[in-house]
Protein backbone atom coordinates (compact mmCIF):
# COMPACT_ATOMS: atom_id res chain seq x y z
CA UNK A 1 0.00 0.00 0.00
CA UNK A 2 2.78 2.35 0.97
CA UNK A 3 4.99 1.85 -1.95
CA UNK A 4 2.20 2.09 -4.24
CA UNK A 5 1.15 5.57 -2.84
CA UNK A 6 4.90 6.49 -3.29
CA UNK A 7 4.71 5.65 -7.11
CA UNK A 8 1.50 7.74 -7.69
CA UNK A 9 2.91 11.05 -9.06
CA UNK A 10 2.13 14.27 -7.24
CA UNK A 11 -1.35 15.88 -7.55
CA UNK A 12 -1.78 19.95 -8.77
CA UNK A 13 -5.04 20.56 -9.86
CA UNK A 14 -5.63 21.40 -13.87
CA UNK A 15 -5.65 24.93 -14.76
CA UNK A 16 -5.86 26.23 -18.22
CA UNK A 17 -4.24 29.79 -18.72
CA UNK A 18 -5.44 32.29 -21.35
CA UNK A 19 -1.87 33.39 -23.44
CA UNK A 20 -3.74 36.50 -25.12
CA UNK A 21 -1.74 39.49 -25.34
CA UNK A 22 -2.17 41.96 -23.64
CA UNK A 23 -3.27 40.00 -20.11
CA UNK A 24 0.64 39.68 -19.29
CA UNK A 25 0.81 40.63 -15.15
CA UNK A 26 2.47 42.83 -13.78
CA UNK A 27 4.44 41.90 -11.06
CA UNK A 28 4.28 38.27 -13.47
CA UNK A 29 7.93 37.07 -13.20
CA UNK A 30 8.80 33.28 -12.17
CA UNK A 31 10.53 33.92 -9.07
CA UNK A 32 7.84 35.73 -7.28
CA UNK A 33 5.86 32.48 -7.66
CA UNK A 34 8.72 30.55 -5.66
CA UNK A 35 7.58 28.39 -3.06
CA UNK A 36 8.97 29.99 0.62
CA UNK A 37 9.26 26.73 2.33
CA UNK A 38 11.26 27.83 5.39
CA UNK A 39 12.26 31.36 7.30
CA UNK A 40 15.31 31.66 8.70
CA UNK A 41 16.29 27.94 8.04
CA UNK A 42 12.89 27.28 10.01
CA UNK A 43 9.88 25.27 8.32
CA UNK A 44 7.02 27.37 7.63
CA UNK A 45 4.91 24.35 7.39
CA UNK A 46 6.10 23.23 11.14
CA UNK A 47 5.56 26.61 12.94
CA UNK A 48 1.95 26.34 11.34
CA UNK A 49 1.50 22.74 12.88
CA UNK A 50 3.17 24.19 16.21
CA UNK A 51 1.34 27.49 16.60
CA UNK A 52 -1.25 27.63 14.94
CA UNK A 53 -3.05 28.89 11.31
CA UNK A 54 -2.76 31.90 11.01
CA UNK A 55 0.13 33.19 12.47
CA UNK A 56 2.39 35.17 12.39
CA UNK A 57 5.95 35.52 12.16
CA UNK A 58 8.97 37.61 12.70
CA UNK A 59 12.46 37.25 12.01
CA UNK A 60 15.11 38.67 14.53
CA UNK A 61 17.98 37.83 12.39
CA UNK A 62 16.28 40.11 9.31
CA UNK A 63 15.59 42.91 11.89
CA UNK A 64 18.92 43.49 13.61
CA UNK A 65 20.39 43.03 9.72
CA UNK A 66 18.00 45.84 8.67
CA UNK A 67 18.42 47.96 11.42
CA UNK A 68 22.28 47.46 10.93
CA UNK A 69 22.33 48.46 7.16
CA UNK A 70 20.41 51.49 7.95
CA UNK A 71 22.32 52.52 11.24
CA UNK A 72 25.75 51.96 8.90
CA UNK A 73 24.24 53.84 6.25
CA UNK A 74 23.69 57.00 8.15
CA UNK A 75 26.80 56.51 10.90
CA UNK A 76 29.42 56.06 7.72
CA UNK A 77 28.30 59.44 6.82
CA UNK A 78 27.42 61.51 9.88
CA UNK A 79 29.29 61.84 13.81
CA UNK A 80 26.37 61.97 15.52
CA UNK A 81 23.71 59.61 14.92
CA UNK A 82 20.58 58.02 17.36
CA UNK A 83 17.74 56.10 16.17
CA UNK A 84 14.37 55.87 18.52
CA UNK A 85 12.35 52.82 17.87
CA UNK A 86 8.86 53.86 16.54
CA UNK A 87 6.59 52.09 18.96
CA UNK A 88 3.50 52.71 17.01
CA UNK A 89 4.73 50.71 14.12
CA UNK A 90 5.19 47.27 16.07
CA UNK A 91 4.98 47.23 19.98
CA UNK A 92 5.50 44.02 20.94
CA UNK A 93 7.71 44.50 23.85
CA UNK A 94 10.26 41.54 22.52
CA UNK A 95 10.40 43.43 19.10
CA UNK A 96 10.78 46.96 20.75
CA UNK A 97 13.66 44.96 22.86
CA UNK A 98 15.52 43.65 19.86
CA UNK A 99 15.99 47.47 18.75
CA UNK A 100 16.93 48.11 22.58
CA UNK A 101 19.33 45.69 22.65
CA UNK A 102 20.84 47.25 18.78
CA UNK A 103 21.23 50.92 20.88
CA UNK A 104 17.56 52.17 19.90
CA UNK A 105 15.86 55.13 22.14
CA UNK A 106 12.29 54.59 22.47
CA UNK A 107 9.74 56.92 20.07
CA UNK A 108 6.22 57.24 21.56
CA UNK A 109 2.96 58.95 20.43
CA UNK A 110 0.71 57.45 23.67
CA UNK A 111 1.03 57.34 27.52
CA UNK A 112 0.06 53.54 26.57
CA UNK A 113 2.92 53.00 24.32
CA UNK A 114 5.07 55.27 26.95
CA UNK A 115 4.50 52.91 29.63
CA UNK A 116 5.21 50.24 27.41
CA UNK A 117 8.84 51.81 26.95
CA UNK A 118 9.32 52.29 30.87
CA UNK A 119 8.04 48.81 31.10
CA UNK A 120 10.42 47.82 28.89
CA UNK A 121 13.13 49.36 31.10
CA UNK A 122 14.24 52.06 28.67
CA UNK A 123 15.40 55.12 31.13
CA UNK A 124 12.89 58.15 30.54
CA UNK A 125 15.61 60.70 29.19
CA UNK A 126 15.92 57.99 26.18
CA UNK A 127 11.90 58.39 25.52
CA UNK A 128 10.58 61.12 22.76
CA UNK A 129 6.94 61.75 23.83
CA UNK A 130 5.70 62.53 20.29
CA UNK A 131 1.57 63.22 19.29
CA UNK A 132 -1.26 65.79 19.72
CA UNK A 133 -2.32 64.19 23.13
CA UNK A 134 -0.83 64.37 26.15
CA UNK A 135 -2.77 65.18 29.64
CA UNK A 136 -1.18 66.87 32.50
CA UNK A 137 -0.70 63.69 34.70
CA UNK A 138 0.99 62.49 31.01
CA UNK A 139 3.23 65.81 30.58
CA UNK A 140 4.29 65.13 34.56
CA UNK A 141 5.36 61.87 34.47
CA UNK A 142 7.67 62.66 31.43
CA UNK A 143 8.73 66.14 33.18
CA UNK A 144 9.72 64.14 35.74
CA UNK A 145 11.25 60.86 33.87
CA UNK A 146 13.76 63.78 32.16
CA UNK A 147 11.94 62.60 28.50
CA UNK A 148 12.14 64.52 25.58
CA UNK A 149 8.57 66.12 24.78
CA UNK A 150 7.77 66.75 21.19
CA UNK A 151 5.13 69.86 21.54
CA UNK A 152 2.62 69.66 19.03
CA UNK A 153 0.18 72.54 19.02
CA UNK A 154 0.21 76.11 20.97
CA UNK A 155 -2.39 74.65 23.78
CA UNK A 156 0.20 72.19 24.58
CA UNK A 157 3.05 74.71 24.95
CA UNK A 158 0.55 76.65 27.52
CA UNK A 159 -0.42 73.39 29.29
CA UNK A 160 3.53 72.68 29.92
CA UNK A 161 4.33 76.35 30.76
CA UNK A 162 1.31 75.98 33.16
CA UNK A 163 2.43 72.49 34.42
CA UNK A 164 6.19 74.08 35.58
CA UNK A 165 4.60 75.74 38.54
CA UNK A 166 4.13 72.36 39.45
CA UNK A 167 7.21 70.78 39.16
CA UNK A 168 11.18 71.75 40.42
CA UNK A 169 12.16 70.25 37.02
CA UNK A 170 12.72 72.47 33.58
CA UNK A 171 11.07 70.47 30.94
CA UNK A 172 13.35 68.97 28.07
CA UNK A 173 11.26 69.53 25.22
CA UNK A 174 11.77 70.05 21.00
CA UNK A 175 8.83 71.38 18.70
CA UNK A 176 7.34 69.25 15.89
CA UNK A 177 7.73 71.69 12.63
CA UNK A 178 5.38 70.75 9.41
CA UNK A 179 6.70 72.52 6.28
CA UNK A 180 6.52 72.60 2.71
CA UNK A 181 9.28 69.73 1.80
CA UNK A 182 7.45 69.73 -2.34
CA UNK A 183 6.03 66.47 -1.74
CA UNK A 184 1.98 66.30 -1.31
CA UNK A 185 -0.42 65.71 0.61
CA UNK A 186 1.74 68.11 2.87
CA UNK A 187 0.80 66.87 6.60
CA UNK A 188 0.93 70.18 8.28
CA UNK A 189 -2.08 68.87 10.49
CA UNK A 190 0.92 68.37 13.69
CA UNK A 191 3.69 70.58 14.56
CA UNK A 192 4.24 73.95 14.00
CA UNK A 193 4.58 75.37 10.15
CA UNK A 194 7.74 76.34 9.48
CA UNK A 195 6.91 79.07 6.05
CA UNK A 196 4.34 80.69 7.70
CA UNK A 197 6.42 81.85 10.84
CA UNK A 198 4.30 79.58 13.73
CA UNK A 199 7.26 77.28 14.62
CA UNK A 200 9.37 80.86 15.20
CA UNK A 201 6.70 81.91 17.40
CA UNK A 202 6.99 78.95 19.21
CA UNK A 203 10.45 79.00 19.72
CA UNK A 204 10.47 82.41 20.75
CA UNK A 205 7.58 81.58 23.31
CA UNK A 206 9.68 78.85 25.10
CA UNK A 207 12.96 80.61 25.20
CA UNK A 208 11.76 84.29 26.22
CA UNK A 209 9.49 82.34 29.11
CA UNK A 210 12.14 80.42 30.31
CA UNK A 211 10.48 77.60 31.78
CA UNK A 212 12.02 74.44 29.50
CA UNK A 213 14.97 73.85 27.40
CA UNK A 214 14.43 73.47 24.04
CA UNK A 215 16.71 70.88 23.17
CA UNK A 216 15.42 69.38 19.79
CA UNK A 217 13.47 70.55 16.42
CA UNK A 218 11.23 67.64 14.77
CA UNK A 219 9.60 66.68 12.27
CA UNK A 220 8.15 63.81 10.59
CA UNK A 221 7.27 64.95 6.77
CA UNK A 222 4.98 61.69 6.18
CA UNK A 223 5.35 58.21 5.56
CA UNK A 224 6.37 55.67 2.80
CA UNK A 225 8.58 58.62 1.34
CA UNK A 226 9.27 58.00 -2.60
CA UNK A 227 11.62 60.58 -3.02
CA UNK A 228 14.59 61.05 -0.60
CA UNK A 229 15.22 64.82 -1.75
CA UNK A 230 12.08 65.51 0.67
CA UNK A 231 14.09 64.91 3.42
CA UNK A 232 16.88 67.23 2.20
CA UNK A 233 14.43 70.04 2.23
CA UNK A 234 13.33 68.78 5.87
CA UNK A 235 17.03 69.13 6.52
CA UNK A 236 17.62 72.44 5.33
CA UNK A 237 14.73 74.24 7.03
CA UNK A 238 15.16 72.58 10.57
CA UNK A 239 19.14 73.59 10.31
CA UNK A 240 18.17 76.72 9.10
CA UNK A 241 16.00 76.90 12.53
CA UNK A 242 18.44 75.90 14.27
CA UNK A 243 21.08 78.14 13.24
CA UNK A 244 18.31 81.32 13.41
CA UNK A 245 17.92 80.03 17.14
CA UNK A 246 21.74 80.26 17.90
CA UNK A 247 22.02 83.99 16.56
CA UNK A 248 18.83 85.28 17.85
CA UNK A 249 19.01 83.46 21.31
CA UNK A 250 22.25 82.62 21.47
CA UNK A 251 21.33 78.55 22.65
CA UNK A 252 22.51 75.27 21.30
CA UNK A 253 19.74 72.81 19.58
CA UNK A 254 21.32 69.41 20.79
CA UNK A 255 19.72 67.77 17.97
CA UNK A 256 17.40 67.70 14.60
CA UNK A 257 15.08 64.82 14.97
CA UNK A 258 13.59 63.72 11.07
CA UNK A 259 11.39 61.45 12.25
CA UNK A 260 10.93 58.55 10.25
CA UNK A 261 8.62 57.66 6.60
CA UNK A 262 11.55 55.77 4.90
CA UNK A 263 9.71 53.25 2.56
CA UNK A 264 9.98 49.55 2.79
CA UNK A 265 9.95 46.62 0.18
CA UNK A 266 6.33 46.67 -0.14
CA UNK A 267 4.52 47.72 -3.41
CA UNK A 268 2.05 50.17 -3.08
CA UNK A 269 -1.13 49.81 -4.70
CA UNK A 270 -1.76 51.04 -7.92
CA UNK A 271 2.19 50.96 -9.21
CA UNK A 272 3.69 49.08 -11.47
CA UNK A 273 6.88 48.00 -10.96
CA UNK A 274 7.24 45.81 -7.22
CA UNK A 275 8.32 48.31 -4.54
CA UNK A 276 11.33 46.48 -4.15
CA UNK A 277 12.93 48.06 -7.44
CA UNK A 278 12.16 51.31 -6.81
CA UNK A 279 12.44 52.66 -3.72
CA UNK A 280 15.43 54.52 -2.26
CA UNK A 281 17.39 52.71 -0.02
CA UNK A 282 18.94 54.05 3.26
CA UNK A 283 22.21 55.58 1.77
CA UNK A 284 19.81 57.33 -0.56
CA UNK A 285 18.10 59.01 2.07
CA UNK A 286 21.08 59.10 4.03
CA UNK A 287 23.64 61.38 1.55
CA UNK A 288 20.54 63.36 1.49
CA UNK A 289 20.08 64.22 4.97
CA UNK A 290 23.69 63.67 6.34
CA UNK A 291 25.47 66.10 3.29
CA UNK A 292 22.04 68.39 3.85
CA UNK A 293 23.04 69.02 7.38
CA UNK A 294 26.91 68.94 7.21
CA UNK A 295 26.71 71.84 4.64
CA UNK A 296 24.24 73.68 6.53
CA UNK A 297 26.70 75.75 8.75
CA UNK A 298 27.42 74.52 12.02
CA UNK A 299 30.33 74.60 13.61
CA UNK A 300 31.99 71.36 14.12
CA UNK A 301 31.09 71.80 17.98
CA UNK A 302 27.59 72.84 17.68
CA UNK A 303 26.61 70.29 15.12
CA UNK A 304 23.14 68.84 16.57
CA UNK A 305 23.10 65.04 16.87
CA UNK A 306 20.28 63.60 13.91
CA UNK A 307 17.66 61.63 15.39
CA UNK A 308 15.59 58.85 13.17
CA UNK A 309 12.41 57.65 13.66
CA UNK A 310 11.97 54.93 10.98
CA UNK A 311 9.51 52.74 11.69
CA UNK A 312 8.22 50.47 8.78
CA UNK A 313 11.86 50.46 6.92
CA UNK A 314 13.36 49.17 9.46
CA UNK A 315 10.64 46.00 10.42
CA UNK A 316 8.56 45.58 7.22
CA UNK A 317 10.54 42.83 5.73
CA UNK A 318 10.91 40.93 8.73
CA UNK A 319 7.33 40.18 9.19
CA UNK A 320 5.56 37.03 7.71
CA UNK A 321 1.82 36.08 8.18
CA UNK A 322 1.49 32.34 7.34
CA UNK A 323 -1.99 30.53 6.82
CA UNK A 324 -3.95 28.17 5.39
CA UNK A 325 -6.09 28.11 2.39
CA UNK A 326 -9.88 27.58 3.08
CA UNK A 327 -11.60 27.02 -0.13
CA UNK A 328 -11.42 27.98 -4.02
CA UNK A 329 -13.82 29.12 -5.52
CA UNK A 330 -14.95 30.56 -9.20
CA UNK A 331 -16.21 33.83 -9.28
CA UNK A 332 -19.08 34.60 -11.97
CA UNK A 333 -17.34 36.41 -14.27
CA UNK A 334 -14.65 33.84 -14.43
CA UNK A 335 -12.05 34.53 -12.02
CA UNK A 336 -10.04 32.03 -9.95
CA UNK A 337 -11.19 32.93 -5.88
CA UNK A 338 -8.97 31.63 -3.28
CA UNK A 339 -10.57 31.95 0.76
CA UNK A 340 -7.65 31.73 2.88
CA UNK A 341 -7.72 32.13 6.89
CA UNK A 342 -5.59 35.50 7.26
CA UNK A 343 -7.60 38.75 6.20
CA UNK A 344 -8.09 42.44 6.71
CA UNK A 345 -8.58 42.00 10.61
CA UNK A 346 -4.86 41.01 10.91
CA UNK A 347 -3.62 42.87 7.76
CA UNK A 348 -4.46 46.38 8.26
CA UNK A 349 -1.51 47.43 5.45
CA UNK A 350 -3.72 45.49 2.41
CA UNK A 351 -5.46 48.35 2.20
CA UNK A 352 -2.19 50.89 1.18
CA UNK A 353 0.22 47.47 -0.59
CA UNK A 354 -0.36 44.96 -2.93
CA UNK A 355 1.64 42.65 -0.66
CA UNK A 356 3.57 39.63 -1.76
CA UNK A 357 2.19 36.19 -1.32
CA UNK A 358 4.30 33.08 -1.93
CA UNK A 359 2.71 29.11 -1.94
CA UNK A 360 5.04 27.30 0.97
CA UNK A 361 4.39 24.02 -0.72
CA UNK A 362 6.30 23.01 -4.10
CA UNK A 363 4.14 23.31 -6.97
CA UNK A 364 4.28 23.00 -10.85
CA UNK A 365 5.16 25.55 -13.04
CA UNK A 366 1.45 26.80 -14.47
CA UNK A 367 0.06 29.23 -12.63
CA UNK A 368 -2.90 31.46 -12.13
CA UNK A 369 -4.77 34.78 -11.70
CA UNK A 370 -6.85 34.91 -8.70
CA UNK A 371 -8.29 36.96 -6.27
CA UNK A 372 -7.44 36.46 -2.40
CA UNK A 373 -10.19 36.66 0.60
CA UNK A 374 -10.06 36.44 4.19
CA UNK A 375 -11.85 34.51 6.01
CA UNK A 376 -14.34 37.28 7.37
CA UNK A 377 -18.02 37.60 6.01
CA UNK A 378 -17.66 40.75 4.81
CA UNK A 379 -17.25 42.79 1.39
CA UNK A 380 -14.43 44.48 2.34
CA UNK A 381 -11.95 41.47 3.21
CA UNK A 382 -9.89 41.34 -0.14
CA UNK A 383 -6.10 40.59 0.81
CA UNK A 384 -5.11 40.92 -3.13
CA UNK A 385 -7.49 41.79 -6.01
CA UNK A 386 -5.43 40.22 -8.32
CA UNK A 387 -2.11 37.99 -8.02
CA UNK A 388 -0.74 34.89 -10.01
CA UNK A 389 -0.48 32.22 -8.03
CA UNK A 390 0.35 28.53 -8.68
CA UNK A 391 -2.89 26.49 -8.14
CA UNK A 392 -3.68 25.93 -4.39
CA UNK A 393 -5.90 23.50 -2.74
CA UNK A 394 -7.97 23.37 0.27
CA UNK A 395 -4.93 22.89 3.17
CA UNK A 396 -2.37 24.28 1.50
CA UNK A 397 -0.37 26.96 2.93
CA UNK A 398 0.92 30.57 1.73
CA UNK A 399 3.25 33.20 3.32
CA UNK A 400 2.08 36.78 3.06
CA UNK A 401 5.58 39.34 2.83
CA UNK A 402 6.68 41.97 4.53
CA UNK A 403 4.16 42.72 7.17
CA UNK A 404 6.23 43.31 10.08
CA UNK A 405 5.07 46.67 10.49
CA UNK A 406 1.53 48.29 11.24
CA UNK A 407 -0.25 44.86 11.17
CA UNK A 408 0.60 43.55 14.95
CA UNK A 409 -0.43 47.11 16.25
CA UNK A 410 -3.61 47.98 13.82
CA UNK A 411 -4.89 44.46 13.76
CA UNK A 412 -8.83 44.33 15.27
CA UNK A 413 -9.97 41.90 16.56
CA UNK A 414 -13.14 41.66 14.69
CA UNK A 415 -15.04 38.37 13.77
CA UNK A 416 -11.73 36.51 14.60
CA UNK A 417 -9.60 36.43 17.53
CA UNK A 418 -5.55 37.40 16.82
CA UNK A 419 -3.24 34.89 16.66
CA UNK A 420 0.42 33.38 17.66
CA UNK A 421 3.02 35.87 17.13
CA UNK A 422 6.02 33.78 16.89
CA UNK A 423 9.62 35.70 16.68
CA UNK A 424 12.50 33.19 15.06
CA UNK A 425 15.69 34.48 17.19
CA UNK A 426 18.77 34.51 15.58
CA UNK A 427 19.20 30.77 16.21
CA UNK A 428 16.79 29.27 14.48
CA UNK A 429 14.59 29.06 17.53
CA UNK A 430 11.01 30.02 17.80
CA UNK A 431 9.75 31.67 20.64
CA UNK A 432 5.90 32.54 20.95
CA UNK A 433 6.13 36.79 21.47
CA UNK A 434 2.28 37.17 21.71
CA UNK A 435 -0.41 34.70 22.77
CA UNK A 436 -3.23 33.68 20.10
CA UNK A 437 -6.08 35.43 22.25
CA UNK A 438 -8.69 33.27 23.85
CA UNK A 439 -12.51 34.19 23.89
CA UNK A 440 -11.86 33.54 27.66
CA UNK A 441 -9.94 36.90 27.34
CA UNK A 442 -12.17 38.42 25.43
CA UNK A 443 -15.25 37.85 27.20
CA UNK A 444 -12.78 38.90 30.42
CA UNK A 445 -13.19 42.50 29.44
CA UNK A 446 -16.82 42.39 29.70
CA UNK A 447 -19.86 42.90 32.28
CA UNK A 448 -23.19 41.43 32.34
CA UNK A 449 -25.75 43.39 34.25
CA UNK A 450 -28.11 41.20 36.61
CA UNK A 451 -30.88 42.03 34.59
CA UNK A 452 -29.63 40.25 31.53
CA UNK A 453 -28.18 37.39 32.91
CA UNK A 454 -31.14 34.95 32.00
CA UNK A 455 -33.30 34.61 29.14
CA UNK A 456 -35.97 32.03 27.81
CA UNK A 457 -36.13 30.80 24.27
CA UNK B 1 -21.16 17.24 -16.52
CA UNK B 2 -19.98 15.33 -19.85
CA UNK B 3 -18.11 17.55 -22.06
CA UNK B 4 -17.29 17.21 -25.54
CA UNK B 5 -14.15 19.21 -26.81
CA UNK B 6 -14.93 20.72 -29.93
CA UNK B 7 -13.00 18.95 -32.15
CA UNK B 8 -10.99 21.89 -34.24
CA UNK B 9 -9.16 22.20 -30.67
CA UNK B 10 -5.67 21.32 -30.75
CA UNK B 11 -3.75 20.61 -27.79
CA UNK B 12 -0.38 19.95 -27.80
CA UNK B 13 1.69 17.49 -25.34
CA UNK B 14 3.60 20.31 -23.74
CA UNK B 15 -0.53 21.79 -22.71
CA UNK B 16 -0.42 24.57 -25.39
CA UNK B 17 -4.06 24.61 -26.81
CA UNK B 18 -4.61 27.36 -30.33
CA UNK B 19 -8.43 27.70 -31.13
CA UNK B 20 -8.30 28.43 -34.64
CA UNK B 21 -11.79 30.12 -34.77
CA UNK B 22 -10.80 32.53 -32.74
CA UNK B 23 -6.91 32.66 -32.64
CA UNK B 24 -7.05 31.86 -29.04
CA UNK B 25 -4.09 30.62 -27.56
CA UNK B 26 -4.38 29.12 -23.65
CA UNK B 27 -1.75 26.84 -21.82
CA UNK B 28 -2.98 23.85 -19.98
CA UNK B 29 -0.46 21.89 -17.23
CA UNK B 30 0.01 18.56 -17.38
CA UNK B 31 -2.38 17.05 -15.31
CA UNK B 32 -5.16 18.85 -17.50
CA UNK B 33 -3.47 17.61 -20.87
CA UNK B 34 -4.69 14.49 -19.16
CA UNK B 35 -8.12 15.18 -18.28
CA UNK B 36 -8.79 16.67 -22.27
CA UNK B 37 -7.05 14.12 -23.36
CA UNK B 38 -9.72 11.53 -21.01
CA UNK B 39 -12.52 13.77 -22.23
CA UNK B 40 -11.97 12.81 -25.66
CA UNK B 41 -11.91 9.55 -25.43
CA UNK B 42 -15.63 10.60 -24.15
CA UNK B 43 -15.11 8.85 -20.94
CA UNK B 44 -17.86 9.67 -17.93
CA UNK B 45 -16.72 12.02 -15.41
CA UNK B 46 -16.60 9.26 -12.76
CA UNK B 47 -14.40 7.10 -15.23
CA UNK B 48 -12.13 10.31 -15.63
CA UNK B 49 -12.26 10.42 -11.50
CA UNK B 50 -10.85 6.97 -11.25
CA UNK B 51 -8.53 7.24 -13.98
CA UNK B 52 -6.84 10.48 -11.66
CA UNK B 53 -7.25 8.94 -8.90
CA UNK B 54 -5.24 5.64 -10.12
CA UNK B 55 -2.35 8.06 -11.18
CA UNK B 56 -2.22 10.59 -8.80
CA UNK B 57 -1.68 10.94 -5.25
CA UNK B 58 -5.11 12.65 -4.09
CA UNK B 59 -9.00 11.26 -3.62
CA UNK B 60 -11.89 11.64 -5.78
CA UNK B 61 -13.41 14.64 -3.55
CA UNK B 62 -10.45 16.62 -4.33
CA UNK B 63 -10.58 15.53 -7.93
CA UNK B 64 -14.19 15.76 -8.78
CA UNK B 65 -14.87 19.43 -7.20
CA UNK B 66 -11.59 20.31 -9.39
CA UNK B 67 -13.09 19.05 -12.58
CA UNK B 68 -16.05 20.49 -11.90
CA UNK B 69 -14.45 23.75 -12.14
CA UNK B 70 -12.35 22.74 -15.06
CA UNK B 71 -14.81 21.85 -17.11
CA UNK B 72 -16.67 25.19 -16.41
CA UNK B 73 -13.30 27.07 -17.70
CA UNK B 74 -13.22 25.17 -20.85
CA UNK B 75 -16.57 25.96 -21.77
CA UNK B 76 -16.36 29.39 -20.78
CA UNK B 77 -13.51 29.62 -23.36
CA UNK B 78 -15.55 27.94 -25.42
CA UNK B 79 -12.92 24.76 -26.21
CA UNK B 80 -15.72 22.67 -25.04
CA UNK B 81 -19.40 21.94 -25.34
CA UNK B 82 -21.66 20.46 -22.74
CA UNK B 83 -23.46 17.48 -23.78
C1 LIG C 1 6.15 61.08 14.73
C2 LIG C 1 6.38 59.82 13.98
N1 LIG C 1 7.62 59.30 13.94
C3 LIG C 1 7.88 58.15 13.28
C4 LIG C 1 6.90 57.46 12.60
C5 LIG C 1 7.25 56.21 11.86
O1 LIG C 1 6.98 56.33 10.52
P1 LIG C 1 7.43 55.26 9.43
O2 LIG C 1 6.92 53.92 9.87
O3 LIG C 1 6.78 55.72 8.18
O4 LIG C 1 8.93 55.29 9.36
C6 LIG C 1 5.59 57.99 12.60
C7 LIG C 1 4.51 57.30 11.88
O5 LIG C 1 3.58 57.82 11.37
C8 LIG C 1 5.33 59.20 13.31
O6 LIG C 1 4.10 59.73 13.34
Amino acid sequence: MATQTIEKLRYERPVITSLNAGVTNKFGTKSLHAPLSHIDGVSVKEIIQKYGSPVFILSERKIRQTYREAYRAFTSRYPKVQFAWSYKTNYINAVCNVFHQEGCWAEVVSIFEYKKAIGNGVQGKNIIFNGPEKTDEDLLLAIQNDSLIHIDHLDELYQIIELTTKIKKRPRVAIRVNMDTGVYPMWDRFGFNYETGQAWDAINKIILTDKMDLVGLHCHIGTFMLSANAYAVAAIKLADLALGIKEKHKQNIEYIDLGGGFASKNTLKGSFLPGSDTIPTFDDYADAICSTLLNAGFTKENLPMLILESGRALIDEAGFLAGSVIANKRLSDGRRAIVMDMGVNLLFTSFWYDHRISPVEESGNHTENAVIYGPLCMNIDIVRESVTLPPLKKGDHAVIHTVGAYNMTQWMQFIAMRPNVVLIDTEGKTHVIRNRETVDDLNKMEVMPEHLKKFKL
Amino acid sequence: MQLRIKGNIAVSESGFVFDPSTGDSYSINPIGVEIIQLMKQTLSEKAIVDAIVERYQTEPQTVEKDLYDFCNLLVKHQLADRI
